[in-house]
């Protein structure tokens, strides 16, 4: 039952991205990413990952596509047209090194073999996936990497104000 | 996770990460390419989830917690200077915004 849904949702979330980077309208690449993390959030409940898939449905697809929306009807990009219309050596090349990519990693992973060596244990994945652990590990070991990701999201909403104003500087 | 062997997600965050960077080389639209990397961003997440949940540790949810962190304030102010530079150049194909180039 878990392995069917892993497939369903491992063949959503690989379709959705690569339909992302082949059309050619702006607006239905976002929308494709969009469908990319709800599969994503699918998967990470399968890993008993609670509190991250629910984040990650908020934070990413809830603002930060939606922010992305937003900037793509502000600006009102025209269509790209065909992907290997123009420029296909460089783009058949490029294709290339993210296939090398990809098969750098799987070999990495399978020279390494992790499931040889770890056991997994349902009931502490479970435990270590709720809110209470992870609140109680943010606030209380990794309590000054919280207050600089405040800082850091200070810095963030300051900097996009000042850049985004009409009379710069 | 006694059904699903580790290396099934490990393959998926490898294959989304590849797209990403095929996605970054090839589109010549600028939001797309943040799109690409903010799938890129994603599929890390995913491997951090992944080791998380498998070794009984929330450890590596807490790093997807800061990632996501930087990941938002990174495409905020990715996308202000977008706006910025479409403001003067009109356009967002990174074909023609070489401003660098003398």
């Amino acid at each position: 039952m878990q392995l069917i849904l892993f497939m369903i949702l491992a063949f959503v979330a690989a379709v959705s991205s690569v339909a992302m980077i082949t059309r050619s309208n702006a607006v239905m690449s976002a929308i494709f990413l969009v469908l990319n993390f709800f599969a994503l959030a699918g998967l990470y409940l399968l890993l008993n990952a609670q509190f991250i898939a629910v984040v990650e449905v908020i934070v990413y697809a809830g603002a930060i596509m939606v922010l992305f929306l937003f900037v793509l009807m502000l600006l009102k990009t025209e269509s790209e047209e065909k992907l290997l219309a123009d420029k296909r050596g460089i783009k058949i090349f490029a294709l290339f090194i993210s296939v090398l990519v990809f098969i750098q990693v799987v070999c990495l992973i399978f020279f390494e073999r992790p499931s040889r060596t770890l056991t997994p244990d349902e009931a502490a994945s479970v435990k270590a996936g709720t809110i209470q652990a992870i609140g109680g590990q943010l606030y209380t070991s990794y309590f000054i990497p919280f207050e600089i990701a405040g800082f850091l999201l200070l810095a963030a909403t300051i900097g996009a104000l000042v850049l985004a104003q009409k009379k710069f500087g | 996770m006694t059904a699903i062997p580790m290396e099934y997600y490990l393959i998926l965050s490898a294959f989304l990460f590849s797209v990403g960077v095929a996605g970054v080389l090839i589109r010549k639209n600028a939001i797309v390419v943040f799109m690409c990397i903010e799938l890129m961003l994603n599929s890390a997440n995913l491997t951090f989830v992944t080791f998380s949940s498998y070794l009984g540790n929330s450890i590596g949810q807490i790093f997807v917690f800061f990632v996501m962190t930087v990941a938002a304030a990174e495409a905020a102010v990715g996308l202000a200077i977008i706006i910025a530079v479409f403001r003067n150049k009109k356009t967002v194909n990174i074909d023609e915004i070489n401003i660098f180039k003398w």
